[in-house]
C-alpha cells in the first residue's frame, strides 16, 4: 500500500522535472537549429521553426509534448532529425545498461570483500593497505584510470581492444574503469558499516555468548553492515545504468551518456527532456527498490 | 524470547536466501539479455572509416555537415556527382548536360539504365520531385538557399508563391530534366553535384515521413545501400548491385564510425581496427609534429579559412583604421608555427589558395609600425583611451587541443605588446557562441568558414550586407554590387577581377574580418593498403572508389 501511494506521489514530481528541464532548455541562449552556416533567408529559419512548432509559446509546446508523452512518444530529436527519441533510447540504453550492470557487478564484487576484509583486520597493516587502495580508487578519476588501463592492457600488452563495444573482449576494461570509483566507495561504506555493526549491542552480546568470530562477522554483522551500501546502491545503479559520458567517450561506446551531454550543447530540447525523465524514472524506481530491500534486510524497518 | 528471536532470524534468513536467489537469476537473465543484444555477429567490413562527428542527418535535403555528406554521397546520387580525384562535378545519374548560350538554361540527360536499389526505374520525375522537395518550405532545408539561382525557387521556398509549377525545374521527357536560372550562374554545376540535389525515393518518403531514412529496405540511388545506422555507433553500408556504375564500386561493405576523440581515433587506427581516418580534428595535436612526418599521414590544401570577426556596430570597431591596425599587428606566422602546427599557410586574404578559377589579391600583412600609426590616426596613440574589449571564442570540439583559446591568448599578447590595448578572453559553449555572433553580441570573435563548393562565391558571398553569415554588422553597397556583378558574369577572367576588387575591400580597405590562416586537410591511411582516396580541396572522398588492397 505504502509503495502504491508513493508511486502516485512520484507523478507530480516527474511532471515538475520535465517542466523544469523544458523551460530551462528554452531559456538557454541559441536554439537547436543554430549552425555555423546561417540559413540563406529568415524564411528558411521560419520554415524550420514552424515544422517543429518552435514558434508556439513554450507552455503550449510543453503541453503538446506531454500529450505525445502520454502515448509513449518522446518526440523527434531536433538535432538528429532522422531519429526519434524513442529510437535513440532503445538503441543506446541497453548498451549503457550493460556497461552499468557490469560495472555494478565489479564494484560490488571488489568493494564488499575489500570493506569486509579491512574491517576484520582493523588497525593492522592489511587494513591500512586495503583502505589506502579504496581511497585511491575513489580519488583517481575515470578520466585517468581509463587511459591508463588502455595503455597497459591494450597498447603495451595487446590483450584487449582499445575501444568500441562489439565482443565480450570489448566489455572488460570499460566496466572496470567505470566501476573502480564505486568499488572504492563501497569498500569504505562497508568498512564503516562493519565497524559500527561490530560495536552494536547484539554483536557484543553474541560475542559474549561465545559465537566464533568468523561466524559472527559473516552471519550477524554483515547484515547490518551492508545497509549503507544498499541505500547507496540505488542512486549508484541509476547513475551507472544511464551511462557515463567520460567512459563512453574514451572507449567509443554507443551508450546514452554521450547524449546527456551533447543534447544540452545542441539544444536538442526533446532529447534533453526525454533523457531527464528517463534518469528521474530510473532514480525514483531504484530508490523504491532500495527501500523494499531495506524491509527485507532489516526487520526493524517498517513502512506504514 | 530466545525462541522468538530464533524464529525471526531463520525467517529472515529464508527470506534473504530467497531474495538472493531471485536476484541472481534476474541478474543473470538481464545481463545475458543485454550482452547478447550488444554482441555483434556480423561480417567484418572491407573498409572501416572514422568520420569525425556523428551525422545529424543522411537526408540529402537536410544534412549540413561534412561528416553527414561523406556518408550520404554513398547512398544517393544526383544528376552530377563528384570526381573522386578532384572533387569537381562529373556526370552522375545524367550522362551529360547542355547549357544554353545565354547560360540560363541547363538540360540534363539521364541515363536510361537507372534503377533504385530496391528495383524500379529512376526517371526525370524522381529528379524533379527531389529538387522540389528540397525547395518545399515544409521540408525546412537549411541549405535551400543555394538553389535560389533557379527561377522562382526563392519565392517558392519562402512561401510567396505556392504553385510549384512556376519553379524553373521541369521534366521534358522521362529521361530529360530542364532547369531555368534567373541569370547565368557559372558555378551552377558545382551546386548540382552537392548532396542537396541528390535523388531521393518519393514513395518511401511519402510513406514514412520524417523518419524515412529508417525505412527497411531503404531505396538508394547511389553506389551503396544502408544496412543500419545506429547513432554514435556506426553506419554500415553495402554495395548496391543495381547502381548504374556498380562495376566501379570497389568495396562490398564499408563501416563508417563517428569518433569524437582524437586519441580514440589514433588508437583504433594504430590497432588496425580502422583503416582510414579522414577528419583533421582526429589527430591528437600533441603528436602533430611526429605524426605528420609519417608516410601514412597526408596533408593537403583545404577550402577553409580561420579568421577574426569585428562587430562593426560597436565602437571603436566601427572605424576601419582601428580594424586595420588590429589586423596589421598580428604576426600570423607565430600562430601557425607555434599553435596550429599542421603545416597551415598564413592568410592575408579570405579565399583559400587553390580555389577554382580564382587568385586572391593580397591583404594586410604583419606591419606593427603601420598598425601603431593607424591606431594613432584613429585617436588612440599608443593605445591610450582604447576601451577594454572582449574576444569571444567557443570551447573547442571535444575539449581537445584548445586551439581557439591558445589563439585568443596569442592575439591578446600581440595586441597588448604592439598596440598597447587590452582585451579579455570570453569562452562560451558552441550554441551560445553562435547565438552571440548572430545577435551581434560581441566585440571581436574567432570564426572560421569552410567552402561548400569550389568557387570564390562560397566565401565572398558570406559578407553581402543581407547574408545571414555576415555576422559583423558590416554593410558595403560597393562590395554587394561587385559580388552581384561577378555572379552574373560569364567571362571567367572578368568575373575573377570583380571578385578580386570585392575581396580587396573585404580584407584590405574595410577589414571587417582578419583572415589568420588557411586550414589544411589531414587524412591518415596507409596507401599500401587503402586505395581510391585522393587529396582534394573540398576534402570530399566518394566512397565507391575506396578499396582495401591487402
Amino acid at each position: 500500500m505504502y509503495f502504491v501511494r508513493r508511486l502516485i506521489f512520484e507523478i507530480p514530481l516527474l511532471l515538475l522535472i520535465s517542466a523544469l528541464a523544458f523551460t530551462l532548455m528554452h531559456l538557454a541562449p541559441g536554439g537547436p537549429f543554430d549552425s555555423e552556416r546561417a540559413p540563406a533567408s529568415p524564411e528558411i529559419e521560419r520554415n524550420l521553426h514552424a515544422k517543429y512548432h518552435l514558434n508556439d509559446p513554450v507552455w503550449k509546446q510543453y503541453l503538446d509534448y506531454l500529450g505525445n508523452l502520454a502515448h509513449g512518444d518522446f518526440g523527434a530529436s531536433l538535432k538528429y532529425r532522422d531519429h526519434s527519441i524513442n529510437d535513440i533510447i532503445t538503441q543506446a540504453l541497453p548498451v549503457s545498461a550493460t556497461l552499468g550492470f557490469l560495472a555494478f557487478g565489479f564494484a560490488m564484487g571488489v568493494g564488499l570483500p575489500l570493506g569486509f576484509f579491512t574491517a576484520a583486520k582493523r588497525g593492522r597493516w592489511e587494513d591500512f593497505a586495503g583502505s589506502f587502495l579504496a581511497v585511491l580508487a575513489v580519488c583517481i578519476p575515470a578520466l585517468v584510470v581509463a587511459p591508463l588501463l588502455i595503455l597497459i592492457f591494450s597498447i603495451k600488452l595487446r590483450l584487449l581492444p582499445v575501444a568500441l563495444w562489439e565482443t565480450p573482449w570489448h566489455m572488460i576494461l570499460p566496466p572496470i574503469a567505470l566501476g573502480l570509483f564505486f568499488a572504492g566507495k563501497i569498500a569504505r561504506l562497508m568498512r564503516e558499516g562493519m565497524l559500527n555493526a561490530m560495536q552494536s549491542e547484539f554483536v557484543v552480546a553474541a560475542r559474549a555468548k561465545g559465537i566464533p568470530e568468523n561466524r559472527l562477522l559473516l552471519k550477524h554483522a554483515v547484515r547490518i553492515a551492508i545497509l549503507p551500501v544498499v541505500s547507496y546502491s540505488g542512486p549508484m545503479l541509476a547513475d551507472l545504468l544511464t551511462g557515463s559520458f567520460v567512459i563512453e567517450n574514451i572507449f567509443q561506446i554507443p551508450g546514452i551518456g554521450v547524449f546527456f551531454v551533447n543534447s544540452t550543447e545542441n539544444r536538442d530540447y526533446t532529447l534533453v527532456v526525454g533523457l531527464s525523465l528517463l534518469y528521474a524514472i530510473l532514480l525514483i524506481g531504484l530508490n523504491l527498490v532500495v527501500d523494499l530491500a531495506y524491509t527485507w534486510l532489516d526487520p526493524r524497518v517498517k513502512y506504514e | 524470547m530466545a525462541a522468538d528471536t530464533g524464529r525471526q532470524t531463520s525467517k529472515i534468513r529464508n527470506r534473504r536466501v530467497c531474495i538472493a536467489r531471485i536476484w541472481s537469476v534476474c541478474l543473470v537473465l538481464v545481463s545475458s539479455f543485454f550482452i547478447s543484444g550488444c554482441i555483434r555477429s556480423e561480417a567484418p567490413a572491407d573498409v572501416t572509416i572514422l568520420n569525425g562527428a556523428e551525422p545529424q542527418s543522411l537526408d540529402p535535403a537536410i544534412l549540413t555537415g561534412q561528416a553527414d555528406m561523406r556518408v550520404a554521397i554513398g547512398l544517393f546520387e544526383g544528376v552530377l556527382r563528384l570526381d573522386p580525384k578532384t572533387a569537381r562535378p562529373i556526370p552522375g545519374l545524367a550522362e551529360g548536360w547542355d547549357v544554353s548560350p545565354d547560360g540560363k538554361t541547363y538540360t540534363f540527360h539521364l541515363r536510361t539504365n537507372l534503377v533504385w536499389s530496391t528495383g524500379g526505374p529512376i526517371l526525370a520525375d524522381d529528379v524533379v520531385y527531389s529538387w522540389m522537395r528540397m525547395l518545399d518550405p515544409s521540408t525546412a532545408s537549411e541549405y535551400a538557399g543555394l538553389f535560389y539561382y533557379i527561377t522562382n525557387a526563392e519565392a517558392f521556398n519562402t512561401g510567396t508563391i505556392k504553385d510549384s509549377s512556376l519553379v524553373g525545374i521541369r521534366k521534358l521527357d522521362p529521361y530529360t530534366v530542364q532547369v531555368k536560372l534567373n541569370h547565368a550562374t557559372p558555378f551552377f554545376v558545382d551546386i548540382c553535384a552537392l548532396p542537396l540535389a541528390y535523388v531521393v525515393p518519393r514513395q518511401t518518403i511519402e510513406k514514412y515521413g520524417d523518419r524515412w531514412l529508417m525505412a527497411k529496405p531503404l531505396p538508394s540511388s547511389g553506389p551503396f545501400e544502408l544496412v543500419y545506422w545506429h547513432l554514435n555507433d556506426k553506419v554500415r553500408l553495402k554495395k548496391n548491385p543495381l547502381y548504374w556504375d556498380a562495376a566501379n564500386t570497389k568495396s562490398d561493405i564499408i563501416d563508417i564510425l563517428p569518433v569524437g576523440s582524437a586519441s580514440v581515433a589514433l588508437n583504433l587506427y594504430e590497432h588496425g581496427e580502422a583503416d582510414v581516418v579522414w577528419d583533421a580534428q582526429l589527430i591528437p595535436s600533441e603528436l602533430l609534429d611526429v605524426l605528420l612526418k609519417r608516410p601514412d599521414f597526408h596533408t593537403f590544401n583545404y577550402l577553409g579559412t580561420y579568421f577574426v570577426r569585428f562587430n562593426v556596430t560597436r565602437k571603436p570597431f566601427d572605424d576601419p583604421r582601428v580594424r586595420q591596425a588590429l589586423a596589421l599587428a598580428i604576426d600570423k606566422k607565430r600562430i601557425v608555427e607555434r599553435i596550429t602546427r599542421g603545416g597551415e599557410e598564413t592568410a592575408s586574404y579570405f579565399v583559400p589558395d587553390g580555389t577554382a578559377d580564382y587568385t586572391s589579391p593580397d591583404g594586410l600583412e604583419y606591419n606593427p609600425g603601420l598598425a601603431r600609426k593607424l591606431l594613432a590616426e584613429a585617436g588612440y596613440p599608443g593605445g591610450k583611451g582604447f576601451p577594454r574589449f572582449t574576444y569571444l571564442f567557443n570551447a573547442s570540439a571535444g575539449g581537445g587541443s584548445k586551439i581557439h583559446e591558445k589563439i585568443g591568448i596569442e592575439l591578446q599578447q600581440m595586441w597588448h605588446d604592439q598596440l598597447g590595448i587590452n582585451m579579455d578572453l570570453h569562452q562560451v559553449e558552441w550554441t551560445a557562441y553562435l547565438d552571440a555572433l548572430t545577435q551581434l553580441n560581441y566585440d571581436v570573435a574567432r570564426s572560421s568558414w569552410i567552402g561548400d563548393y569550389d568557387d570564390a562565391n562560397t566565401f565572398l558571398g558570406c559578407f553581402l550586407s543581407n547574408d545571414g553569415n555576415n555576422r559583423t554588422g558590416w554593410k558595403d553597397p560597393q562590395y554587394d554590387s561587385l559580388i552581384q556583378q561577378a555572379n552574373i558574369e560569364v567571362d571567367l577572367k572578368k568575373r575573377e577581377q570583380l571578385f578580386q576588387q570585392a575581396e580587396t575591400i573585404l580584407v584590405r580597405d574595410q577589414a571587417p574580418i582578419v583572415p589568420l590562416y588557411f586550414y589544411r586537410g589531414i587524412n591518415y591511411f596507409d596507401t599500401n593498403k587503402i586505395q581510391g582516396i585522393y587529396p582534394n580541396i573540398l576534402d570530399d572522398h566518394p566512397l565507391l572508389s575506396i578499396v582495401k588492397v591487402k
